[in-house]
């Protein structure tokens, strides 16, 4: 066997070992050994590349490797779980300028006047998504890390300015397919850093996860595109395979929203924030607010209770308390369920990340659909920082922005407890009736301090 | 077209209803996981980067080539130690294990 067929195999095997690894991602008993599975199959692809023929420039192959696992080991081990999601689309982001710089890079090495077209239209897709998913993940990772406004941003003619933009990128490429240059593709990757920008600019708030998970998807596709162009079976199967299942997993986070992904993508242009007529109407009403006595009073007394945790939650670093009253509550006999909207925080999966981070036991856990059987037979429904997630316009008002997203019927609870800093709209901006409801009392504060505040009322009760 | 292109067009194509039917039913709670996790995958323009840089002739290709090393080399060791991390945190009720001590993500990145 030669060596190229050898390190072919092996480039075979590491392709398994990420379809593998894909499947095991998928369910929560295998997620972890997919992950290590991917990342051996990772390692065997990058050392049978080390052993290629005529591999040169092996000491700056290295020290950048050097510099890279330098700068992302700490970058990822350092950051706290609440600012996980920029992290995606920070790796995210750099995955896709890396399949942009390799596809000039092999077009740098071409004779521009012998090149076939299909060469260049591989060069052209490469360069184009990668640079996309560059500039998009660096304003999306601006805006979780609120570097910037996280609400949509719109501006007028927003929809003429982009489609020229997008015109012009068309007739750029349409002119390197005709006369292929180094220039034109150099012109080509600055408008799609801007295409990147404009494109995002106008998404904003609970939908920049989505945004991600698609950027994820577009980056699949352009090291796809360079795998075409380095005649590479590894790149384009793992691109593709990423880029595929991506556009899936975009699906799914928008089903999961109620909403569909043309609607998160493009709701925000022409439209004005309509949310004034209710947050008007809020002006007459009262509020009932309580001590923390009182409802370490009625929790200790209760016999089941479900904890509904929201973005306030991950702010607050408070699910360590959470889980505290939560045993002490345990201690009295209740039950005590959390009930988890699959939206809830910044990303599908942040209040399970965070909970588990605390040690609750996966067990307790009850997915949306889970919780909701339970609510109507629940004593206290404890809202921990959420909001938009048990706003009950999502269910009862058809003119409601949100109308028709799947929310936790806690409103269904016997009591309802909400934990705020403030009586400020969610991340939907708009006004939650609950709030007002005759059978919820409301606790201002820091999260983690009332919630502290509670477990020593109930201790005490 | 060449043959050469079109054996990478069946290979694209298979790849695209394999990528599709593999993650068929995922609850909503591994959503973020299985995003991080497939972010690590597409680092795999790091092997890309390295045939970029180690077969590159001119100034221009080889400045070019090293950044792309590095930015790929960061999305495999970030990609996949973040994934980790989130995994790591979903624990059930038995008794804590042991924290591993290896660390994929750098393994990944310099073998």
């Amino acid at each position: 066997m030669s060596r190229g067929t050898a390190i072919d195999l092996c480039y075979l095997v590491a392709a398994v070992g990420f379809i593998v690894a894909l499947k095991a991602l998928s369910s929560p008993r295998h997620a972890r050994a997919g992950n290590l599975l991917g990342a051996a199959g990772m390692a065997l692809a990058i050392g049978a590349t080390f052993a290629r023929a005529g591999l040169g420039h092996l000491a700056l192959i290295v020290i950048a490797m050097v510099v890279g696992v330098a700068i992302g080991v700490p970058a990822a081990r350092l950051v706290k779980m609440t600012a996980m999601p920029q992290m995606v689309a920070a790796f995210n982001g750099v995955g896709g300028g890396a399949a942009a710089v390799v596809s000039i890079t092999e077009f740098l090495g071409t004779d521009p006047r012998t090149v076939a077209t299909y060469k260049v239209l591989e060069v052209v897709f490469g360069v184009l998504v990668g640079s996309v998913s560059l500039s998009g993940s660096a304003l999306a990772f601006a805006k979780l890390q609120e570097l910037m406004s996280t609400r949509p941003i719109t501006y007028p003619a927003q929809q003429i300015i982009n489609a020229i933009v997008g015109l012009t990128i068309l007739g750029f490429a349409l002119a390197l397919l005709v006369s292929p240059s180094t220039a034109l593709l150099w012109v080509l990757l600055v408008l799609a850093l801007v295409l990147g920008v404009i494109f995002v600019l106008p998404i904003g708030g609970a939908d920049v996860p989505v945004l991600i998970s698609l950027l994820n998807s577009f980056t699949g596709l352009a090291v796809a595109a360079s795998g075409f162009t380095l005649n590479s079976n590894v790149l384009v199967v793992a691109g593709t395979l990423v880029g595929a299942s991506g556009t899936l997993l975009t699906r799914m986070m928008s089903v999961a929203m109620g909403r569909s992904l043309p609607n998160i993508l493009f709701s925000a242009f022409g439209s004005v924030v309509t949310a004034s007529g209710s947050t008007e109407a809020s002006g007459g009403r009262s509020v009932r607010a309580g001590t923390p006595d009182d409802v370490g009073t009625l929790l200790a007394y209760s016999r089941r209770v479900a904890i509904v945790p929201g973005y306030g939650l991950a702010v607050a670093q408070a699910q360590h308390t959470a889980k505290e009253l939560a045993d002490a509550l345990m201690a009295r006999g209740a039950d005590v369920f959390y009930a988890i909207h699959p939206v809830a925080g910044r990303m599908p999966g942040h209040m399970n990340v965070l909970l588990a981070e605390a040690n609750v036991p996966y067990d307790e856990l009850k997915e949306m659909d889970e919780a909701n059987i339970e609510m109507p037979t629940t004593d206290v429904a404890l809202v921990v920082g959420a909001n938009d997630t048990v706003n009950p316009a999502a269910r009862d008002t058809p003119g409601s922005p949100i109308y028709g997203m799947p929310i936790i019927n806690a409103d269904q609870a016997q009591h309802v407890v909400f934990l705020k800093r403030s009586m400020r709209p969610g991340f939907a901006g708009i006004d939650n009736d609950l709030l007002y409801d005759p059978k919820t009392t409301m606790l201002f504060g820091d999260a983690k301090d009332t919630l502290q505040k509670l477990v020593t009322a109930v201790k005490r009760a | 077209m060449t043959n050469g292109l079109l054996e990478l067009f069946t290979i694209f194509v298979l790849a695209a209803f394999v990528g599709y039917e593999v993650i068929s039913k995922v609850p909503s709670i591994l959503h973020t996981p299985l995003m991080s996790g497939s972010n690590a995958i597409h680092g795999v323009i790091l092997v890309g980067s390295m045939v970029v840089l180690g077969s590159a002739h001119t100034g221009a290709e080889e400045v070019l080539g090293f950044i792309a090393v590095i930015l790929a080399t960061l999305n495999v060791v970030g990609g996949f130690v973040v994934t980790d991390r989130m995994l790591q945190m979903f624990r059930s009720r038995q008794p804590d294990r042991p924290r591993s001590s290896g660390d994929p993500g750098a393994a990944g990145g310099s073998s």
